[in-house]
Protein backbone atom coordinates (compact mmCIF):
# COMPACT_ATOMS: atom_id res chain seq x y z
CA UNK A 1 0.00 0.00 0.00
CA UNK A 2 1.62 3.62 -1.23
CA UNK A 3 0.37 5.88 1.29
CA UNK A 4 2.76 8.78 0.81
CA UNK A 5 3.04 11.66 -1.51
CA UNK A 6 5.36 13.87 -3.34
CA UNK A 7 5.41 17.57 -3.36
CA UNK A 8 8.57 19.26 -5.28
CA UNK A 9 11.85 17.57 -3.71
CA UNK A 10 9.71 16.48 -0.66
CA UNK A 11 8.08 12.95 -0.15
CA UNK A 12 5.52 13.09 2.34
CA UNK A 13 4.78 9.04 4.40
CA UNK A 14 0.86 9.68 4.10
CA UNK A 15 -1.06 12.50 3.16
CA UNK A 16 -2.71 13.84 6.16
CA UNK A 17 -1.35 16.98 7.61
CA UNK A 18 -1.42 19.14 10.42
CA UNK A 19 -2.92 22.75 9.88
CA UNK A 20 -1.40 25.66 11.07
CA UNK A 21 -2.65 26.87 14.29
CA UNK A 22 -3.93 23.92 15.37
CA UNK A 23 -1.06 21.72 16.74
CA UNK A 24 0.80 24.81 17.91
CA UNK A 25 4.53 24.47 16.97
CA UNK A 26 4.19 20.57 16.77
CA UNK A 27 5.96 19.24 19.42
CA UNK A 28 3.99 20.58 22.91
CA UNK A 29 2.38 17.14 23.28
CA UNK A 30 4.14 13.92 22.62
CA UNK A 31 2.12 11.89 24.74
CA UNK A 32 -1.01 12.76 22.92
CA UNK A 33 0.14 11.98 19.40
CA UNK A 34 3.11 10.28 17.83
CA UNK A 35 3.79 12.70 15.16
CA UNK A 36 5.90 10.09 12.84
CA UNK A 37 2.26 8.83 11.72
CA UNK A 38 1.50 11.84 10.00
CA UNK A 39 2.70 13.34 6.56
CA UNK A 40 3.75 16.41 8.34
CA UNK A 41 3.09 18.97 10.90
CA UNK A 42 2.25 23.24 9.95
CA UNK A 43 3.68 25.02 11.94
CA UNK A 44 1.46 28.11 14.00
CA UNK A 45 2.22 31.13 11.55
CA UNK A 46 4.90 32.48 11.84
CA UNK A 47 5.82 36.06 11.50
CA UNK A 48 9.04 38.17 12.02
CA UNK A 49 8.30 39.77 15.70
CA UNK A 50 6.38 38.23 18.04
CA UNK A 51 2.54 38.78 18.50
CA UNK A 52 0.58 39.05 21.04
CA UNK A 53 -2.58 38.67 18.97
CA UNK A 54 -6.02 39.30 20.30
CA UNK A 55 -7.94 40.15 23.06
CA UNK A 56 -10.26 37.38 25.07
CA UNK A 57 -12.68 36.13 24.14
CA UNK A 58 -10.68 34.78 20.96
CA UNK A 59 -13.19 31.94 20.55
CA UNK A 60 -16.66 29.92 20.93
CA UNK A 61 -18.46 27.23 19.58
CA UNK A 62 -21.09 27.73 16.93
CA UNK A 63 -23.20 24.81 15.41
CA UNK A 64 -21.17 22.49 14.14
CA UNK A 65 -18.12 24.67 14.37
CA UNK A 66 -16.06 27.08 15.99
CA UNK A 67 -15.15 30.95 15.83
CA UNK A 68 -12.12 32.15 16.23
CA UNK A 69 -9.81 35.59 16.37
CA UNK A 70 -6.34 34.32 17.85
CA UNK A 71 -4.77 37.68 15.93
CA UNK A 72 -1.99 35.07 14.77
CA UNK A 73 -0.05 35.15 18.12
CA UNK A 74 2.90 33.48 17.95
CA UNK A 75 6.57 33.55 19.12
CA UNK A 76 8.25 35.68 15.90
CA UNK A 77 10.50 33.18 13.87
CA UNK A 78 13.86 33.98 15.69
CA UNK A 79 12.17 32.57 18.63
CA UNK A 80 10.61 29.90 16.90
CA UNK A 81 14.48 29.00 15.28
CA UNK A 82 15.96 29.10 18.87
CA UNK A 83 13.55 27.77 20.95
CA UNK A 84 10.90 25.30 18.47
CA UNK A 85 12.99 24.16 15.59
CA UNK A 86 15.41 21.98 17.60
CA UNK A 87 12.81 19.85 18.98
CA UNK A 88 11.01 19.36 15.60
CA UNK A 89 14.32 18.46 13.48
CA UNK A 90 14.15 15.49 15.74
CA UNK A 91 10.79 14.15 14.91
CA UNK A 92 10.28 11.81 12.46
CA UNK A 93 7.78 13.45 9.71
CA UNK A 94 8.29 16.27 7.37
CA UNK A 95 7.88 19.93 9.27
CA UNK A 96 6.13 22.85 6.89
CA UNK A 97 6.73 26.33 8.29
CA UNK A 98 3.64 28.52 7.89
CA UNK A 99 4.55 32.30 7.77
CA UNK A 100 2.10 35.40 8.39
CA UNK A 101 3.10 38.72 7.57
CA UNK A 102 1.90 42.43 7.42
CA UNK A 103 3.80 43.58 3.68
CA UNK A 104 5.83 41.50 1.31
CA UNK A 105 9.08 42.19 2.42
CA UNK A 106 7.90 41.15 5.58
CA UNK A 107 6.84 37.39 4.01
CA UNK A 108 10.26 37.40 2.27
CA UNK A 109 12.41 38.35 5.43
CA UNK A 110 10.91 35.39 7.23
CA UNK A 111 11.03 33.33 4.64
CA UNK A 112 15.03 33.79 3.79
CA UNK A 113 15.92 33.45 7.71
CA UNK A 114 14.24 29.80 7.74
CA UNK A 115 15.85 28.64 4.35
CA UNK A 116 19.08 29.16 6.13
CA UNK A 117 17.72 26.29 8.83
CA UNK A 118 17.69 22.61 8.09
CA UNK A 119 14.63 20.89 9.55
CA UNK A 120 12.21 23.10 7.28
CA UNK A 121 10.71 21.01 4.39
CA UNK A 122 8.65 23.45 2.79
CA UNK A 123 6.61 26.40 3.34
CA UNK A 124 2.90 27.37 3.41
CA UNK A 125 2.40 30.99 3.09
CA UNK A 126 -1.14 32.67 4.88
CA UNK A 127 -2.04 35.59 2.98
CA UNK A 128 -4.70 36.05 4.84
CA UNK A 129 -3.46 38.32 7.04
CA UNK A 130 -4.39 42.70 6.64
CA UNK A 131 -1.67 44.66 4.38
CA UNK A 132 -0.33 47.63 6.09
CA UNK A 133 0.30 49.51 3.28
CA UNK A 134 -2.85 48.94 1.71
CA UNK A 135 -5.03 50.24 4.63
CA UNK A 136 -5.18 47.00 6.14
CA UNK A 137 -7.30 44.93 3.63
CA UNK A 138 -5.97 41.25 3.47
CA UNK A 139 -3.53 40.31 1.03
CA UNK A 140 -5.72 36.91 0.50
CA UNK A 141 -8.68 39.00 -1.10
CA UNK A 142 -6.58 40.74 -3.75
CA UNK A 143 -5.42 38.20 -6.75
CA UNK A 144 -2.57 40.95 -7.70
CA UNK A 145 -1.18 40.56 -3.98
CA UNK A 146 -1.65 37.39 -3.72
CA UNK A 147 0.15 37.46 -7.06
CA UNK A 148 3.23 39.40 -5.62
CA UNK A 149 3.91 37.62 -2.67
CA UNK A 150 3.88 33.94 -4.98
CA UNK A 151 6.35 35.91 -7.36
CA UNK A 152 8.82 37.14 -4.74
CA UNK A 153 8.88 33.81 -2.45
CA UNK A 154 9.05 31.46 -5.48
CA UNK A 155 12.35 33.35 -6.30
CA UNK A 156 13.72 32.75 -2.61
CA UNK A 157 13.26 28.97 -2.56
CA UNK A 158 13.80 25.92 -4.18
CA UNK A 159 11.44 24.06 -1.09
CA UNK A 160 7.99 23.50 -2.23
CA UNK A 161 5.92 27.06 -2.03
CA UNK A 162 2.19 26.31 -0.80
CA UNK A 163 -0.12 29.41 -0.91
CA UNK A 164 -3.15 28.93 1.58
CA UNK A 165 -5.70 30.81 -0.08
CA UNK A 166 -9.23 32.31 1.71
CA UNK A 167 -12.49 31.05 0.49
CA UNK A 168 -13.97 34.71 1.46
CA UNK A 169 -13.80 35.60 -2.57
CA UNK A 170 -16.20 35.44 -5.18
CA UNK A 171 -14.10 33.00 -7.45
CA UNK A 172 -11.02 30.95 -5.15
CA UNK A 173 -10.29 29.60 -8.38
CA UNK A 174 -8.72 32.46 -9.95
CA UNK A 175 -6.51 32.99 -6.74
CA UNK A 176 -5.76 29.17 -7.23
CA UNK A 177 -4.55 30.59 -10.99
CA UNK A 178 -2.64 33.48 -10.14
CA UNK A 179 -0.81 30.96 -7.46
CA UNK A 180 0.06 28.50 -10.31
CA UNK A 181 1.33 30.74 -12.77
CA UNK A 182 3.76 32.77 -10.62
CA UNK A 183 5.50 28.97 -9.43
CA UNK A 184 3.52 27.74 -6.27
CA UNK A 185 3.95 23.89 -5.80
CA UNK A 186 0.51 23.59 -4.22
CA UNK A 187 -2.61 25.57 -2.88
CA UNK A 188 -4.13 24.93 0.39
CA UNK A 189 -8.08 25.29 -0.15
CA UNK A 190 -9.54 26.67 2.50
CA UNK A 191 -8.62 29.04 5.35
CA UNK A 192 -11.75 29.46 7.38
CA UNK A 193 -14.29 31.27 6.24
CA UNK A 194 -15.67 35.00 7.66
CA UNK A 195 -18.89 33.97 10.49
CA UNK A 196 -20.07 36.12 13.59
CA UNK A 197 -22.41 35.42 16.69
CA UNK A 198 -23.98 37.33 19.23
CA UNK A 199 -24.92 36.90 23.02
CA UNK A 200 -28.21 38.30 22.65
CA UNK A 201 -28.32 38.73 26.90
CA UNK A 202 -25.13 41.36 26.40
CA UNK A 203 -25.78 42.03 22.96
CA UNK A 204 -22.27 42.09 22.48
CA UNK A 205 -20.20 39.71 19.33
CA UNK A 206 -19.32 36.26 21.37
CA UNK A 207 -15.69 36.83 19.97
CA UNK A 208 -13.65 40.59 21.05
CA UNK A 209 -13.44 41.48 17.30
CA UNK A 210 -16.69 40.89 16.12
CA UNK A 211 -16.04 38.91 13.16
CA UNK A 212 -13.81 35.92 13.04
CA UNK A 213 -12.87 33.10 11.31
CA UNK A 214 -15.37 29.79 11.32
CA UNK A 215 -13.82 26.24 11.19
CA UNK A 216 -15.19 22.47 11.70
CA UNK A 217 -17.64 20.66 10.39
CA UNK A 218 -19.72 23.42 9.51
CA UNK A 219 -17.55 24.69 6.52
CA UNK A 220 -17.11 20.71 5.34
CA UNK A 221 -19.20 21.45 2.22
CA UNK A 222 -17.88 25.03 1.51
CA UNK A 223 -14.31 23.60 1.78
CA UNK A 224 -15.44 21.20 -0.61
CA UNK A 225 -17.53 23.00 -3.43
CA UNK A 226 -13.77 25.15 -3.17
CA UNK A 227 -11.62 22.58 -4.01
CA UNK A 228 -13.53 21.31 -6.56
CA UNK A 229 -13.70 24.77 -8.42
CA UNK A 230 -9.83 24.23 -7.74
CA UNK A 231 -8.95 20.92 -9.11
CA UNK A 232 -10.65 22.26 -11.97
CA UNK A 233 -8.69 25.29 -12.43
CA UNK A 234 -5.23 24.08 -11.88
CA UNK A 235 -2.93 21.36 -12.33
CA UNK A 236 -0.88 21.87 -9.28
CA UNK A 237 -1.80 19.92 -5.95
CA UNK A 238 -4.74 20.59 -3.79
CA UNK A 239 -4.16 20.56 0.10
CA UNK A 240 -7.66 20.12 0.80
CA UNK A 241 -9.28 21.38 4.48
CA UNK A 242 -12.18 22.39 5.96
CA UNK A 243 -13.63 20.70 8.71
CA UNK A 244 -12.60 17.00 8.24
CA UNK A 245 -13.09 14.65 11.48
CA UNK A 246 -12.69 11.75 10.06
CA UNK A 247 -11.19 9.21 7.54
CA UNK A 248 -14.68 9.74 5.44
CA UNK A 249 -14.67 13.08 5.39
CA UNK A 250 -10.68 12.71 3.75
CA UNK A 251 -11.95 10.49 1.25
CA UNK A 252 -14.32 12.90 0.23
CA UNK A 253 -11.76 15.25 -0.24
CA UNK A 254 -9.57 12.77 -2.84
CA UNK A 255 -12.38 11.54 -4.56
CA UNK A 256 -13.01 15.73 -5.29
CA UNK A 257 -9.21 16.02 -6.28
CA UNK A 258 -7.49 17.38 -3.19
CA UNK A 259 -3.41 15.23 -2.80
CA UNK A 260 -3.22 15.90 0.65
CA UNK A 261 -5.22 17.05 3.40
CA UNK A 262 -5.13 19.09 6.62
CA UNK A 263 -6.97 18.12 9.94
CA UNK A 264 -7.54 21.65 11.85
CA UNK A 265 -9.92 21.70 14.17
CA UNK A 266 -10.10 18.26 14.67
CA UNK A 267 -7.15 18.25 16.57
CA UNK A 268 -8.47 20.45 18.89
CA UNK A 269 -10.48 17.91 19.97
CA UNK A 270 -8.83 14.84 18.92
CA UNK A 271 -5.12 15.28 18.69
CA UNK A 272 -4.42 11.94 17.17
CA UNK A 273 -7.08 12.73 14.92
CA UNK A 274 -4.57 12.59 11.65
CA UNK A 275 -3.48 9.25 12.47
CA UNK A 276 -7.32 7.40 12.83
CA UNK A 277 -7.55 9.35 9.47
CA UNK A 278 -4.61 7.42 8.15
CA UNK A 279 -5.32 4.05 9.77
CA UNK A 280 -8.97 4.57 8.20
CA UNK A 281 -7.93 5.22 4.57
CA UNK A 282 -5.80 2.48 4.65
CA UNK A 283 -8.59 0.15 5.44
CA UNK A 284 -10.57 1.86 2.99
CA UNK A 285 -7.81 1.63 0.08
CA UNK A 286 -7.27 -2.31 1.03
CA UNK A 287 -11.16 -2.79 0.60
CA UNK A 288 -10.92 -1.22 -2.21
CA UNK A 289 -8.55 -3.29 -3.53
CA UNK A 290 -6.30 0.22 -4.41
CA UNK A 291 -2.78 -0.10 -3.56
CA UNK A 292 -1.82 3.67 -3.94
CA UNK A 293 -3.97 6.43 -2.42
CA UNK A 294 -3.02 8.41 -5.19
CA UNK A 295 -5.19 6.26 -7.45
CA UNK A 296 -8.28 7.81 -5.08
CA UNK A 297 -7.76 11.19 -6.29
CA UNK A 298 -10.07 12.99 -8.27
CA UNK A 299 -12.32 10.44 -9.03
CA UNK A 300 -15.30 11.98 -8.58
CA UNK A 301 -18.01 10.67 -11.03
CA UNK A 302 -20.03 13.00 -12.11
CA UNK A 303 -22.20 13.88 -15.49
CA UNK A 304 -20.73 16.23 -17.92
CA UNK A 305 -22.74 18.75 -18.09
CA UNK A 306 -22.19 19.28 -13.96
CA UNK A 307 -20.30 22.54 -14.25
CA UNK A 308 -18.11 23.70 -11.14
CA UNK A 309 -19.57 26.49 -10.79
CA UNK A 310 -23.37 25.75 -10.77
CA UNK A 311 -25.35 28.80 -12.51
CA UNK A 312 -28.68 27.78 -11.56
CA UNK A 313 -28.43 28.14 -7.69
CA UNK B 1 -1.14 14.12 30.14
CA UNK B 2 -3.53 11.31 28.49
CA UNK B 3 -6.44 10.78 26.27
CA UNK B 4 -8.64 8.24 27.71
CA UNK B 5 -12.15 6.53 28.37
CA UNK B 6 -13.39 6.62 31.72
CA UNK B 7 -16.66 4.78 33.40
CA UNK B 8 -19.26 6.28 34.18
CA UNK B 9 -20.19 5.23 38.28
CA UNK B 10 -22.23 7.38 39.80
CA UNK B 11 -24.17 10.67 39.31
CA UNK B 12 -25.75 11.99 42.47
CA UNK B 13 -27.27 15.60 43.26
CA UNK B 14 -24.99 17.32 45.99
CA UNK B 15 -27.96 19.77 45.97
CA UNK B 16 -30.12 21.11 44.14
CA UNK B 17 -28.65 22.48 41.61
CA UNK B 18 -25.01 20.94 42.13
CA UNK B 19 -24.58 17.00 40.56
CA UNK B 20 -21.40 15.42 41.31
CA UNK B 21 -20.14 12.64 38.95
CA UNK B 22 -17.85 10.32 39.64
CA UNK B 23 -15.82 8.11 37.25
CA UNK B 24 -13.28 5.02 37.41
CA UNK B 25 -9.65 6.16 36.59
CA UNK B 26 -7.06 4.89 38.04
CA UNK B 27 -4.69 6.89 35.84
CA UNK B 28 -6.42 10.20 37.09
CA UNK B 29 -6.77 9.19 40.38
CA UNK B 30 -2.95 8.64 40.61
CA UNK B 31 -1.40 11.91 39.23
CA UNK B 32 -4.55 14.61 39.41
CA UNK B 33 -3.09 17.76 41.47
CA UNK B 34 -5.31 19.98 43.47
CA UNK B 35 -6.67 22.35 41.23
CA UNK B 36 -6.34 20.68 37.75
CA UNK B 37 -9.00 20.36 35.44
CA UNK B 38 -10.11 17.61 32.36
CA UNK B 39 -11.21 18.87 29.48
CA UNK B 40 -14.40 16.14 28.81
CA UNK B 41 -16.20 15.39 25.45
CA UNK B 42 -19.69 15.07 27.16
CA UNK B 43 -20.88 13.71 23.65
CA UNK B 44 -19.94 12.03 20.56
CA UNK B 45 -21.09 15.01 18.05
CA UNK B 46 -22.78 17.66 19.82
CA UNK B 47 -21.17 20.02 21.02
CA UNK B 48 -18.24 19.92 18.79
CA UNK B 49 -15.56 21.17 21.04
CA UNK B 50 -14.12 19.35 24.94
CA UNK B 51 -15.60 21.03 28.21
CA UNK B 52 -13.48 21.69 30.72
CA UNK B 53 -14.76 20.34 34.20
CA UNK B 54 -12.28 21.10 37.90
CA UNK B 55 -11.51 17.30 39.71
CA UNK B 56 -14.12 17.59 42.84
CA UNK B 57 -12.81 15.04 44.52
CA UNK B 58 -10.71 11.65 44.41
CA UNK B 59 -10.96 8.91 46.16
CA UNK B 60 -8.71 5.29 45.38
CA UNK B 61 -9.13 4.62 41.73
CA UNK B 62 -12.25 6.87 40.95
CA UNK B 63 -12.43 10.52 40.42
CA UNK B 64 -15.20 12.73 40.81
CA UNK B 65 -16.37 16.44 39.36
CA UNK B 66 -19.15 18.79 40.29
CA UNK B 67 -20.84 20.69 38.14
CA UNK B 68 -23.89 22.86 38.00
CA UNK B 69 -26.51 23.04 35.04
CA UNK B 70 -25.12 26.01 33.08
CA UNK B 71 -25.33 24.95 29.39
CA UNK B 72 -25.33 22.39 27.05
CA UNK B 73 -22.49 20.89 27.71
CA UNK B 74 -23.28 20.47 31.46
CA UNK B 75 -26.88 19.47 30.67
CA UNK B 76 -25.74 16.65 28.49
CA UNK B 77 -23.35 15.23 31.79
CA UNK B 78 -26.15 15.45 34.10
CA UNK B 79 -28.52 12.83 31.94
CA UNK B 80 -25.16 10.28 32.00
CA UNK B 81 -25.89 6.63 32.86
CA UNK B 82 -24.02 4.24 35.32
CA UNK B 83 -21.44 2.81 32.94
CA UNK B 84 -21.75 5.45 30.01
CA UNK B 85 -18.12 6.42 29.09
CA UNK B 86 -16.35 9.27 29.14
CA UNK B 87 -13.78 10.72 26.54
CA UNK B 88 -11.29 12.98 28.66
CA UNK B 89 -8.23 14.70 28.47
CA UNK B 90 -5.99 15.30 31.31
CA UNK B 91 -5.14 16.25 33.38
CA UNK B 92 -4.87 19.82 32.66
CA UNK B 93 -3.35 22.81 33.54
CA UNK B 94 -1.16 23.84 36.32
CA UNK B 95 -1.80 23.49 39.98
CA UNK B 96 -2.02 24.66 43.61
CA UNK B 97 0.94 23.05 45.13
CA UNK B 98 3.31 25.02 43.83
CA UNK B 99 1.37 27.83 45.91
CA UNK B 100 0.63 25.89 48.85
CA UNK B 101 3.85 26.62 50.48
CA UNK B 102 5.07 29.53 52.22
CA UNK B 103 4.93 32.24 55.29
CA UNK B 104 1.83 31.83 56.49
CA UNK B 105 -0.35 30.90 58.89
CA UNK B 106 -3.94 30.58 57.21
CA UNK B 107 -4.84 29.72 54.22
CA UNK B 108 -8.39 31.68 53.42
CA UNK B 109 -10.47 29.16 50.85
CA UNK B 110 -13.38 31.49 49.65
CA UNK B 111 -15.53 30.09 46.56
CA UNK B 112 -18.42 31.45 45.02
CA UNK B 113 -21.20 28.67 43.86
CA UNK B 114 -19.72 25.91 42.22
CA UNK B 115 -16.45 27.43 42.13
CA UNK B 116 -15.90 25.17 45.11
CA UNK B 117 -15.07 22.54 43.26
CA UNK B 118 -11.45 22.32 43.11
CA UNK B 119 -11.27 23.16 47.09
CA UNK B 120 -11.89 19.65 48.42
CA UNK B 121 -8.45 18.59 47.08
CA UNK B 122 -6.95 21.69 47.77
CA UNK B 123 -7.89 21.09 51.33
CA UNK B 124 -6.69 17.76 51.82
CA UNK B 125 -3.13 19.08 50.77
CA UNK B 126 -3.38 22.10 52.96
CA UNK B 127 -4.50 19.90 56.34
CA UNK B 128 -1.57 19.18 57.73
CA UNK B 129 -0.13 22.17 56.69
CA UNK B 130 -1.96 24.94 57.70
CA UNK B 131 -5.03 26.35 59.41
CA UNK B 132 -7.69 26.76 57.06
CA UNK B 133 -10.79 28.54 56.57
CA UNK B 134 -13.36 28.07 54.00
CA UNK B 135 -15.66 31.04 52.99
CA UNK B 136 -18.36 29.90 50.71
CA UNK B 137 -20.99 31.74 48.66
CA UNK B 138 -24.02 31.64 46.82
CA UNK B 139 -27.58 33.02 45.51
CA UNK B 140 -29.03 30.63 47.62
CA UNK B 141 -28.03 27.38 49.72
CA UNK B 142 -28.81 25.26 46.84
CA UNK B 143 -25.10 26.25 45.23
CA UNK B 144 -23.14 25.72 48.68
CA UNK B 145 -21.83 22.13 49.13
CA UNK B 146 -19.38 21.80 52.18
CA UNK B 147 -18.80 18.88 51.67
CA UNK B 148 -14.80 18.18 52.34
CA UNK B 149 -14.11 21.27 53.21
CA UNK B 150 -12.35 22.25 56.46
CA UNK B 151 -14.11 25.68 58.89
CA UNK B 152 -16.47 26.42 56.74
CA UNK B 153 -18.45 29.73 56.92
CA UNK B 154 -21.41 30.88 54.59
CA UNK B 155 -23.10 33.58 53.32
CA UNK B 156 -26.12 33.13 50.58
CA UNK B 157 -27.38 36.51 48.62
CA UNK B 158 -30.97 35.33 49.52
CA UNK B 159 -29.71 34.43 53.16
CA UNK B 160 -31.08 31.18 53.32
CA UNK B 161 -27.83 29.88 54.66
CA UNK B 162 -25.47 31.93 56.46
CA UNK B 163 -24.88 35.56 56.41
CA UNK B 164 -27.45 37.40 53.91
CA UNK B 165 -24.46 39.21 51.62
CA UNK B 166 -21.67 38.48 49.41
CA UNK B 167 -18.98 36.08 50.00
CA UNK B 168 -16.70 39.40 50.43
CA UNK B 169 -18.85 40.83 52.68
CA UNK B 170 -18.61 37.72 55.01
CA UNK B 171 -14.77 37.73 54.39
CA UNK B 172 -14.59 40.94 55.16
CA UNK B 173 -16.76 40.99 58.51
CA UNK B 174 -14.89 37.78 59.73
CA UNK B 175 -11.67 39.16 59.05
CA UNK B 176 -12.33 41.68 61.04
CA UNK B 177 -13.47 39.60 63.60
CA UNK B 178 -10.58 36.93 63.88
CA UNK B 179 -6.88 37.20 64.32
CA UNK B 180 -5.95 34.19 61.96
CA UNK B 181 -1.84 35.51 61.96
CA UNK B 182 -0.47 35.68 58.72
CA UNK B 183 -2.90 34.57 55.79
CA UNK B 184 -2.82 33.60 52.20
CA UNK B 185 -6.03 33.70 49.91
CA UNK B 186 -6.84 30.81 47.47
CA UNK B 187 -10.53 31.66 45.77
CA UNK B 188 -12.32 30.30 42.92
CA UNK B 189 -16.12 31.77 41.10
CA UNK B 190 -16.93 34.10 38.92
CA UNK B 191 -14.52 36.55 37.68
CA UNK B 192 -16.21 39.42 39.47
CA UNK B 193 -16.05 37.89 42.52
CA UNK B 194 -12.57 36.64 42.08
CA UNK B 195 -11.42 39.98 41.04
CA UNK B 196 -12.79 41.92 44.01
CA UNK B 197 -11.37 39.20 46.29
CA UNK B 198 -8.53 40.07 44.98
CA UNK B 199 -8.40 43.96 45.05
CA UNK B 200 -9.12 43.15 49.04
CA UNK B 201 -5.83 40.54 49.12
CA UNK B 202 -3.94 43.57 47.60
CA UNK B 203 -5.68 46.24 50.55
CA UNK B 204 -4.41 43.79 53.05
CA UNK B 205 -1.29 43.06 51.09
CA UNK B 206 -1.86 39.65 51.31
CA UNK B 207 -1.61 36.98 48.56
CA UNK B 208 -4.17 35.49 46.28
CA UNK B 209 -4.41 32.80 44.19
CA UNK B 210 -7.60 32.45 41.47
CA UNK B 211 -8.50 30.11 39.49
CA UNK B 212 -10.12 31.37 36.38
CA UNK B 213 -11.98 30.00 33.85
CA UNK B 214 -12.48 31.08 30.01
CA UNK B 215 -13.88 29.02 27.27
CA UNK B 216 -11.37 26.88 25.85
CA UNK B 217 -11.68 24.39 22.72
CA UNK B 218 -8.34 22.01 23.15
CA UNK B 219 -7.41 23.13 27.00
CA UNK B 220 -3.75 21.71 26.34
CA UNK B 221 -2.07 25.19 24.46
CA UNK B 222 -2.11 24.52 21.46
CA UNK B 223 -5.08 26.65 19.93
CA UNK B 224 -4.56 29.77 22.25
CA UNK B 225 -7.97 30.37 22.20
CA UNK B 226 -8.07 31.04 26.41
CA UNK B 227 -5.58 34.13 26.77
CA UNK B 228 -6.21 36.18 29.82
CA UNK B 229 -4.25 39.75 29.54
CA UNK B 230 -1.41 40.24 32.28
CA UNK B 231 -0.10 43.17 34.34
CA UNK B 232 3.46 41.80 34.60
CA UNK B 233 6.43 40.40 32.69
CA UNK B 234 6.70 40.86 28.64
CA UNK B 235 4.05 39.02 27.59
CA UNK B 236 0.52 40.62 26.69
CA UNK B 237 -1.20 37.69 27.14
CA UNK B 238 -1.18 34.24 29.05
CA UNK B 239 -2.95 30.79 28.31
CA UNK B 240 -5.45 29.81 30.96
CA UNK B 241 -5.28 26.29 29.92
CA UNK B 242 -1.86 25.27 30.25
CA UNK B 243 0.06 28.71 31.83
CA UNK B 244 -2.91 28.76 34.59
CA UNK B 245 -5.79 28.01 35.34
CA UNK B 246 -4.48 29.48 38.99
CA UNK B 247 -2.41 32.95 38.78
CA UNK B 248 -1.81 35.39 41.64
CA UNK B 249 -4.09 38.12 41.24
CA UNK B 250 -2.28 40.76 41.00
CA UNK B 251 -0.50 39.62 38.18
CA UNK B 252 -3.90 39.10 35.67
CA UNK B 253 -6.70 41.58 34.86
CA UNK B 254 -10.08 40.36 35.92
CA UNK B 255 -12.94 41.81 34.53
Amino acid sequence: MNESFTLGSVTFKNRILTASGTFGYGNENPDLVDVSKLGGIITKSLSWKPRDGNPNPRITETPSGMLNSIGLANIGVHKFISEKLPKLKILDTKIIANIAASSVKEYGDVLELLEQQEGIHAYEINVSCPNVKEGGLNFGNDSKQVAVITKELRKKTTRPLVIKLTPNVTHISEFARVCESEGADAISVINTVIGMAVNINTRKPKIATATGGLSGPAIKPIALAKVFECVHAVKIPVIGIGGIMTWEDAVEFFIVGASMIQTGTANFINPSTGISIAEGIKMYCVKNSLNDVGTLIGTLETDKNVSVISSWL
Amino acid sequence: MQQLYAPVLQLEHLTKEIIELTFRSSYLAETIRPGQFLNIRVDNNFPLLRRPFSVYNVQRDTISIAFNIVGLGSSILAKKHIGDSLDIIGPCGNSFDQFIDGDYDTAILIAGGIGVAPFPLLTASLLSKKNIVTFLGGRTKELLVPNHLSNVKFATDDGSEGMKGTVLDLLKKDLAENNYGKIRFFSCGPSRMMKAVGDFAKELGVLCYASVETSMACGIGICQGCNIETTTGDRKYKLVCCEGTIFETQTIKLT
